[in-house]
């Protein structure tokens, strides 16, 4: 075997990339079933991104009850250190080498050194990162006072520092909503939600937050210039059309802030680099229904895999990759007679995982392309029908099917059709 | 006695006469800037090319056409001196046209009278063996194989760094506010940091120029600025090997295709005019910007999908009456140096220009430049985390753990980086902590996530050094602070 002279190698039978929900509760799961697993986070401490999350809703599926961010962070902590698991903070990967199925090699620094370690199996949860104005198009003066709503969240709640007063946020998904929120509550000005799509993006426990605080929002526009000498002075608006096209409707907001909050892309470059194979509709890798991705002994979960709306389902995501990773150690691969493919059909944006062993119950993760009422989810190969009062893009749909439903499938096509 | 020197403006064209004035004993040197740092004008944002030489007319802009060819050969030995980021990696200025050759073979012509060596035309099967990913409709083109890119702003700051290591005296956040002239000579420079005396003061303020040179009572040009748009993408983009330029037109040299020196495909710029009173205007423009994307299109058809993009920016150029640089000791005011009109090729120019200036002093004002005996001509890059082997790597961070620690992750910066950025920050004077001179120094914030993860911690890193809070770290200067105050400064009703 390979490594990098005078450099220390640490040996284990799976190695968890970071020490978010996703990768504590896989670390968890793996020391449960017995695995020697060390977990690594960048983080000087552990949780991802949860620590800076201070308002509650997390938890409910997951541990029964509502928390707030940090206390299902210390809560799966907590659990880890008990059960004696193997964790480094400060510790940030620089390379995955993939020199055989049961041969993983994972590079990582920390200020104790560089260390290589060698593992059968890698669960790769590190989260995703945030859109940020340049990719959506924004156009005028480069200034301060512009931050995705993840940085403003890390200023305000990691390092005590209160971004700006008048604040224009651009996107009504769940992590803009919240950040107006945050925003109010510490007595700045938020003087509006800014949506392109002609409905809300977020849940909407969240979108109540704007009748609560008195923010406008306007659905079916969009930023498209910021105006400002050092700092933001103001952003222009523009309306859009129903096909998502400008129109010569304008004005400008006077803010000195401007949050972008217009979605997560799974951080998932590392994967690429050893092949992983990615679906363009999720941005995180293929993967079958014990989260391998495409190349054997690499599982993903959380954020990586695909953007969810609920901690709870990070969580579970990371159990299911380590009894993936159990199974994937034990047996020298993860087996099927016949994998079976999942489609997408009407009104299906996305759908994970994208192949089924029809060897044991799973969970399919699902969002829609467009919002509608009174409908059914239908998988016609296994006669499966579920009604469903309202979908929206914005609220994932997590589906379970027993081993029995689907044994045998040839593929299965996942619908949302009005009956 | 020595003479006192002041060099108005450390962008490029000032820093490089700092650096190579600092070679002389009989020589005080003082360097003006009116930003916190090093390099944040007209050297920001350009196109980053150390050029070839052939496209600037001898008849219409001889300084130009002189200076291009002895920088390109001066920049050759700087970047290793000063272990400036660069690659040379030719040009390639792509023929679409059977008319285009006619001005190929013109820029060839005009490129041997100018002095540049190796450059010939190639024919459509050689250029896609240079260039795979050109335009099939491309039907030959003229090689330049001694056109390289450097990373601007690094430059300057390692020039800056080299002549302080010398004895240059710094003087940033210092706007000079008049000249003072008396009998027809050079007294000093008025600023809002006070009085300095000079004997000698070189005007290389950039689009400032013209307002300077009135201050001394010269106004017999004008600099307009001249805006340039650009786009940059994420690294797993590909892009060319080369740096592509269109056959030029009588207007402009055209939208560049290249990969820059940190890896990133770059489209730009076009060219729009403003008046002279906008010499702030960095505005990106959605026309400007679209117009841009067209024209790299032509020449690189595989541009990625706009999600793909990690920024965009806008320069400007000083663009001075004539056309061709300014380069001369002023008759009426004994003392007065004008570097003036330093537009493209300025970056490539400069070392130059440089050496054109100590010739002036000798020459025009009489004053023998005697070289000191002990001058030092090297500058050390400070430590860049992810250009370090494993091996190497493991041995920093045993010497100094904050090596370990990674703060920019896209890109694998340190701590133990930042910290040195910060020292060297203040070794050249600068007082007020800004994102962007940690930015330019060590590449943080400039990958895939553009800083949303990375940018409060170095917030915090600057806040510590510096002694003070964090919010009052600034972007890019006073004015551009981070935050308002503490996350309760509304509430309690303190914040101003």
């Amino acid at each position: 075997m390979m490594g990098f002279p005078n450099v220390p190698t640490l040996s284990y039978d799976v190695v968890v990339i970071g020490g978010g929900p996703a990768g504590m509760a896989a670390a968890i799961k793996a020391k449960e079933l017995g695995l020697k697993v060390l977990l690594l986070d960048e983080n000087d401490y552990l949780g991802g991104i949860l620590p800076q999350c201070i308002h509650p809703g997390f938890g409910i599926h997951y541990f029964g009850e509502e928390l707030t961010g940090p206390e299902f962070a210390s809560r799966l902590a907590k659990k880890l250190v008990e059960l004696g698991v193997e964790y480094r903070t400060s510790a940030r990967i620089l390379e995955i080498r993939n020199y055989s199925d049961l041969e993983k090699f994972v590079l990582f620094t920390s200020p104790s050194g560089l260390y290589g370690v060698w593992a059968r199996a890698v669960i790769y949860a590190a989260g995703a990162r945030e859109r940020h104005a340049f990719e959506i198009g924004i156009v005028g003066d480069r200034v301060s006072g512009i931050y995705t709503a993840g940085e403003a969240q890390t200023l305000m709640d990691i390092y005590g520092v209160l971004p700006g007063k008048e604040i224009v946020i651009v996107g009504s998904g769940d992590v803009g909503l919240i950040m107006a929120r945050r925003f109010a509550l510490e007595g700045a000005k938020v003087k509006a939600v800014i949506e392109l799509m002609h409905y809300p993006g977020g849940l909407a426990r969240n979108v109540m937050i704007l009748r609560d605080f008195g923010i406008p929002l306007y659905l079916g526009h969009k930023v498209v210039e910021v105006r400002g000498k050092g700092r933001v002075k103001k952003v222009k608006v523009v309306r859009i059309d129903e096909n998502l096209r400008e129109t010569g409707e304008e004005f400008w907001i006077e803010a000195d802030t401007l949050v972008i909050s217009v979605g997560l892309v799974p951080a998932v470059k590392k994967l690429k680099k050893i092949g992983v194979e990615i679906d363009p509709a999720t941005g995180g890798p293929v993967v079958n229904d014990r989260l391998e991705t495409s190349v054997p002994g690499v599982f993903v979960a959380g954020n990586s895999l695909l953007i969810n709306d609920l901690v709870d389902y990070v969580a579970e995501q990371g159990e299911m990759a380590a009894e993936g990773a159990k199974e994937f150690i034990e047996n020298g691969g993860i087996e099927s007679r016949r994998w079976t493919r999942v489609e997408k059909g009407e009104n299906i944006r996305l759908v994970v995982p994208h192949y089924l062993s029809g060897e044991r119950d799973v969970y399919l993760y699902l969002r829609v392309s467009k919002p509608m009422e009174d409908v059914e989810l239908r998988i016609p190969e296994i006669g499966k029908r579920l009604k469903l009062p309202v979908v929206k893009p914005a609220e994932m749909i997590r589906l379970k099917l027993k081993e029995e439903e689907i044994r045998g499938a040839g593929k299965l096509t996942v619908e949302v059709v009005r009956p | 006695m020595k003479t006192r020197v002041v060099i108005i403006g450390a962008g490029i064209s000032g820093a490089s006469t700092a650096r190579v004035l600092s070679r002389y004993e009989n020589l005080e040197v003082h360097l003006i800037e009116k930003a916190p740092d090093v390099g944040w004008g007209v050297s920001k944002a350009n196109t980053a090319l150390i050029h070839g030489g052939y496209d600037d007319d001898p008849e219409k802009y001889p300084t130009r056409a002189r200076l291009c060819i002895k920088g390109n050969r001066l920049w050759h030995r700087w970047v290793k001196e000063l272990q400036i980021a660069h690659i040379w990696n030719g040009a390639l200025i792509v023929a679409l046209r059977d008319e285009d050759f006619d001005e190929l073979e013109r820029l060839l012509e005009r490129g041997r009278r100018n002095g540049v060596p190796e450059m010939r035309i190639v024919s459509r099967d050689e250029l896609f063996h240079l260039e795979p990913g050109l335009t099939r409709e491309a039907i030959g083109a003229l090689w330049v194989p001694i056109v390289g890119q450097i990373a601007p702003i690094p430059a300057v700051i390692a020039l800056v760094e080299n002549a302080v290591a010398n004895g240059v005296k710094t003087h940033l956040e210092t706007k000079v506010r008049g000249i003072k002239v008396e009998n027809g000579e050079i007294k000093g420079v008025e600023t809002n940091k006070g009085f300095i005396e000079a004997d000698v003061v070189i005007n290389a303020a950039g689009l400032y120029a013209d307002e300077i040179a009135r201050m001394a009572g010269i106004d017999y040009f004008e600099i307009h600025p001249r805006k340039g748009e650009y786009w940059i993408f994420d690294d797993d983009v590909p892009g060319p090997r080369r740096v592509l330029f269109p056959t030029p037109t009588p207007i402009s040299k055209g939208i560049v295709v290249t990969t820059e020196v940190s890896g990133h495909l770059m489209i730009g710029p076009n060219a729009q005019d403003l008046p002279p009173e906008e010499k702030e205007n960095l505005a990106t423009t959605k026309e400007g910007l679209e117009g841009v994307w067209g024209g790299a299109k032509k020449l690189w058809p595989n541009l990625p999908p706009r999600n793909k993009v990690i920024r965009t920016f806008a320069g400007l150029r000083p663009e001075p009456t004539g056309g061709d640089f300014i380069i001369k000791a002023e008759e009426e005011v004994w003392g007065f140096i004008n570097v003036a009109g330093i537009r493209s090729p300025g970056l490539t120019s400069a070392p130059a220009i440089a050496y054109e200036v100590a010739e002036i002093i000798q020459r025009d004002l009489g004053i023998k430049l005697v070289e000191k005996e002990k001058w030092n001509p090297y500058r050390k890059e400070i430590t860049h985390f992810f250009m370090l082997p494993p091996e190497k790597a493991n041995g920093l961070i045993k010497k100094n753990p904050s090596y370990g620690r990674i703060v920019c992750r896209c890109n694998g910066v340190s701590e133990g980086d930042i910290l040195e950025a910060i020292e060297r920050m203040k070794f050249i004077g600068v007082k007020t902590p800004s994102v962007d001179s940690v930015k330019f120094r060590t590449k943080a914030t400039t990958g895939t996530c553009q800083g949303s993860f990375c940018r409060p911690r170095i917030v915090h890193l600057l806040a510590r050094e510096y002694g003070i809070e964090p919010w009052k770290v600034t972007l890019k200067g006073e004015g551009s602070e981070i935050g308002i105050g503490d996350v309760k400064a509304l509430l309690r009703g303190d914040e101003a």
